[in-house]
Parts: C-alpha cells; sequence; structure tokens
C-alpha cells in the first residue's frame, strides 16, 4: 500500500500510453468509415443534385430498383419466415446442413455470384435449357436482377429470422399448444410475435443488401436501362459521363440505406 | 398405490418411461385422483420436469401410459398419442411462461379461441374474478410481480376448464416474503377446483401444504411415495430422510397458520 502512492504516476503514464495505443487505430477506422461518405455529402452543391435527380437515367433506375427488391425482399419473407422457423426447430444433421448451405451466399463474392447463376440458368447453363424449352430466358431481363437480389439478400435475412426464432422460449409453445392451439397458431400468434424485431431487423438488412447488389446483376442481368439497371448499375454508368447524376443517385441510394438502417436499429431495440 | 382416493371424477393415472437424454432414464407410475394432488419432489436433475412434459404431451416416453378418467391421452403399446393442444390438461410452467406481447386478460383469453369474441372477455373476467386477479386485466407480464404471474398463469390454465392441472415449481420463482401467502392460496384454489393435479417442486413444504401424496423421485425413479407422515415415518433413502429433516422445521409452522 505504501508503495502504490509511488507507483500510482506510472501507471497513469502507461495507462495513457495505452489509451492511445488504442485510440489512434479506433479513430484511423472511423475516419475509413465516415470520410467517403462525408465526401458524397459535402461535394453536392443543391443546384447540381436537382440537376442530377433529372438525369435520364435516374428514373428507370429508382423505378426498377424500388420495384426488384419489394419483389425479392417480398419473396424473401414469405418464403424465408417458414424455412427460418423449420431452420430454427430443427435440431437435426439435415437441418444444421441445410442452415450452413444457405448461408453460403454470404461468403460468395459477388462477381463469383453473378458467374453462378450464369451458369445455373444462363442460355448455356445447367437448367438453362430447360427453361428455354418452357419459354423462360432469365438472362439479361427483370427476372434475372429479382433472381440475384434474391440469392445474395435472403441469407441475412434467414439468419436474422433464424436468430430470433431461437430466442422464443420454449415454455411459450408449450402452454400455448396446452391451450388448445395448433401449428399454425401458435405460429402466427407467439412464435411471429416474439420473433417480429428480429424478422423486421433481418428484412430491412436483406432489403439493404438487395438495393447495393451490383456484382451479380452486372453479369447475370446486364446493364440494360429500363430493364436490368439497377440504381447500382445507374451510378456505374453514370460515372463514365457524368459526375453529379452519379452523385445525386449515390445520394438516393444512401438516403435509402440510412433509412433502413434507422429500421433495423428500432427493430433491434424493440 | 396409494395416491388415489380422489372425491370422485376423473383421476390421472402415470406410468412413463423412457431416456430423456443426459443419460437420465425415466422409469415413473403414479396416480392423481381428483382433490387428492400428487407432489412429485426430488433433487435438482432427477427428472420431475421431464415426468410433467411427458404427462402433459411436450415428451413422448418410450414406454407407458397416461389415462385420464375413461381418456387414453397416451399408451405406447395402443399407439395412441394425443396431441398436446388436444389432451385438456392445464400447464403451469416453472417461471410461469406468460406471453410477454399480451397483457394479462389477452393471455387468459388465449385458450379461449373456441368461444365468440364477446364470450372470450367475459370467461376471462370471471376466471381472474374468482383468484382475486381482475384488477390486473390490463397489466402487461412484465409488469407484474412473482406472486400475481402466478396467478395470472393459473387464470390462464384454467379458463379452458381443463380436466387436470400440471404445475412445475409453482412457488420456485416467488421471494420468500409472499411465498407463504401465495402457497396458501394456492392450496385453497387447487381444494376448490379438486381437479386431477400433479405439481413438481423441490421443496418439500410446498409439497406438504399442497398435495396430500408426495411421491419422491431420484435419478428418474420412484424411491418413495406416501403421506409426508409416512415419509417421515420410514424414510426409504437418505434423501428423504433429509428433506423429512427439513421438513419438520416447516410443517409444525404451516400447521397453525
Amino acid at each position: 500500500m505504501t508503495t502504490s502512492r509511488g507507483r500510482r504516476p506510472q501507471r497513469g503514464v502507461r495507462d495513457a500510453a495505452w489509451t492511445t495505443a488504442l485510440a489512434v487505430p479506433a479513430v484511423v477506422l472511423v475516419a475509413a468509415l465516415v470520410l467517403p461518405l462525408a465526401g458524397l455529402l459535402l461535394t453536392a452543391s443543391p443546384s447540381e443534385l436537382a440537376g442530377g435527380l433529372r438525369h435520364p437515367l435516374v428514373g428507370p433506375a429508382l423505378r426498377l430498383s424500388l420495384l426488384t427488391t419489394v419483389i425479392a425482399v417480398a419473396f424473401i419473407i414469405v418464403a424465408g419466415t417458414p424455412l427460418a422457423w423449420f431452420l430454427a426447430r430443427w435440431r437435426t444433421r439435415a437441418g444444421r446442413v441445410l442452415e450452413v448451405l444457405v448461408q453460403i451466399p454470404v461468403v460468395v463474392p459477388p462477381a463469383v455470384a453473378g458467374v453462378a447463376l450464369l451458369l445455373a440458368f444462363g442460355r448455356q447453363g445447367l437448367f438453362g435449357p430447360a427453361l428455354a424449352r418452357v419459354g423462360v430466358g432469365l438472362p439479361f431481363s427483370t427476372p434475372a436482377v429479382v433472381l440475384a437480389e434474391i440469392f445474395v439478400a435472403a441469407p441475412f435475412f434467414l439468419q436474422g429470422a433464424v436468430d430470433a426464432f431461437r430466442r422464443v422460449n420454449e415454455d411459450l409453445l408449450v402452454v400455448a399448444h396446452s391451450l388448445g392451439a395448433g401449428r399454425t397458431r401458435v405460429f402466427f400468434t407467439v412464435a411471429v410475435p416474439l420473433a417480429l424485431p428480429g424478422l423486421v431487423g433481418g428484412a430491412a438488412m436483406a432489403w439493404a443488401r438487395a438495393l447495393g447488389e451490383f456484382g451479380a446483376t452486372l453479369m447475370f442481368a446486364g446493364n440494360l436501362t429500363g430493364r436490368t439497371q439497377t440504381l447500382p448499375l445507374a451510378i456505374y454508368t453514370a460515372l463514365e459521363s457524368d459526375l453529379s447524376a452519379a452523385r445525386a443517385i449515390a445520394l438516393i441510394l444512401m438516403a435509402v440505406a440510412f433509412a433502413l438502417l434507422l429500421a433495423i436499429r428500432a427493430g433491434a431495440r424493440r | 398405490m396409494s395416491g388415489g382416493g380422489g372425491a370422485g371424477g376423473d383421476a390421472l393415472a402415470v406410468a412413463v418411461a423412457g431416456d430423456v437424454g443426459g443419460g437420465l432414464a425415466i422409469d415413473v407410475a403414479f396416480r392423481a385422483g381428483g382433490g387428492a394432488p400428487v407432489a412429485i419432489v426430488g433433487p435438482n436433475g432427477a427428472g420431475k420436469t421431464s415426468v410433467l412434459r411427458m404427462v402433459l404431451g411436450a415428451l413422448r416416453p418410450a414406454r407407458g401410459s397416461v389415462v385420464l378418467g375413461d381418456t387414453t391421452l397416451f399408451d405406447r403399446a395402443r399407439g395412441i398419442d394425443l396431441p398436446i393442444e388436444l389432451r385438456a390438461l392445464g400447464y403451469v410452467p416453472q417461471h410461469y411462461a406468460l406471453f410477454p406481447h399480451l397483457d394479462a386478460i389477452g393471455n387468459v383469453m388465449y385458450g379461449l379461441a373456441a368461444l365468440a369474441a364477446s364470450e372470450r372477455r367475459a370467461r376471462a373476467r370471471a376466471v381472474m374474478q374468482e383468484l382475486g386477479i381482475d384488477g390486473l386485466a390490463a397489466r402487461r407480464p412484465r409488469e407484474l410481480s412473482g406472486g400475481e404471474a402466478q396467478r395470472v398463469a393459473l387464470a390462464r390454465a384454467l379458463a379452458r376448464g381443463p380436466r387436470a392441472l400440471l404445475l412445475d415449481e409453482p412457488l420456485a420463482a416467488l421471494d420468500v416474503g409472499v411465498r407463504r401467502a401465495v402457497r396458501q392460496s394456492l392450496a385453497r384454489d387447487l381444494a376448490r377446483l379438486a381437479l386431477p393435479t400433479v405439481l413438481v417442486t423441490h421443496d418439500i413444504a410446498d409439497a406438504a401444504a399442497l398435495a396430500s401424496t408426495i411421491v419422491v423421485v431420484e435419478a428418474g425413479k420412484v424411491v418413495q411415495h406416501g403421506t409426508p407422515a409416512e415419509l417421515a415415518a420410514a424414510p426409504a433413502t437418505a434423501f428423504v430422510d433429509e428433506l423429512m429433516a427439513t421438513a419438520t422445521v416447516s410443517l409444525p409452522s404451516r400447521n397453525h397458520t
């Protein structure tokens, strides 16, 4: 105890060094995350922004992005919610294998996803000839955009939904059954309401991911204005000729993404 | 078996066996008559809750049968396994498991889906009134005390008019201060309802106050059953001996309250 008083300044110095050692990389990381967005916001003048929004690429791309992502996310929710419920409930080897399987797209690079989608559904692909026989040609069509978005976005919803369903207390489900409720009623009146924050968060994540989808869409669906050119592809195209249009589109995307982030956080807090 | 002898009505006859994981093999038989509640008592990990879940239908026994009055709920040999929702058993799990997204009356109404919407609320209110908790109707589960939550969970289980009651550690979540009062009102309710009742507890004082027969389970097997007095007079194992030794402190104090 008597020596601790003498050591205290030394420890203070060491604490300061330790704090600095931690703080400097942290500040660099925050800068790396925030500065690009600041650049996007600060270099835009309102008049330039208004002009950019009137660029002929913007309208069709915005419409197409909203249309395809709404369809993709709606499908992901409708098909993914029951799937997530089964994945959360099946404690078998098959269930675990399936869970890993549907998570794979998360780690697949977008370019690889594009090639994979082409090899599966392209005209020369695994299922292409069969699809062509029934009159369906997916590549370079709007449905191809939706398919690419589902491929990259669904795992984000599924992960959130499976986690949320796993957190639902088993006793609540058993009690609900004991009160005369069948599986369907228990699912809709107990499991889904209790998992709702996780489902909303997962859906918002999936939507953000679908909205940003670029690489797989470019390779599998192409870059055709009004048919497959979503907002990220429009930025890419506009950048070649008109920086202000690219910036305007980028700001639209960022505003939507930011709104979704707020929705995720609101969902998580409930 | 000495545990029967109810005041008429249904009796719940249970004989269940099977592995429940963790190296625990259940093999338990008992009979709960109306108005003669059975308490399953035993150390932690003895399989008490597993037995209750087998009766309920949440866990499937490998062998045995569960018969309620003239209805066979489960019979392995005859291939009968009624789903939980058709067994008409009132179940109050440990920690009560109230639906957190519904208010108290919403919880009580959950089991009344078969009634018309207008009757549902009236029936729920009547059951809550009987248990003295009609004032809690609009409260959320997180706003209820332990004792209140227990009453709401009991009201929820009773609202459908179950043919038997299963209570898992009905008093364990309560602190000592309210435990005695809640225990007494639960004992009065059980006597009034006169339903075949099985309750699981690790506390011999709860068992003695609420049940007329105590079934002591150790490592999945029944080691002794009888009235508290019978158990105290001739404990079959060291655990029962120790259990009844602690009970002698609390049993007389129960009698003069």
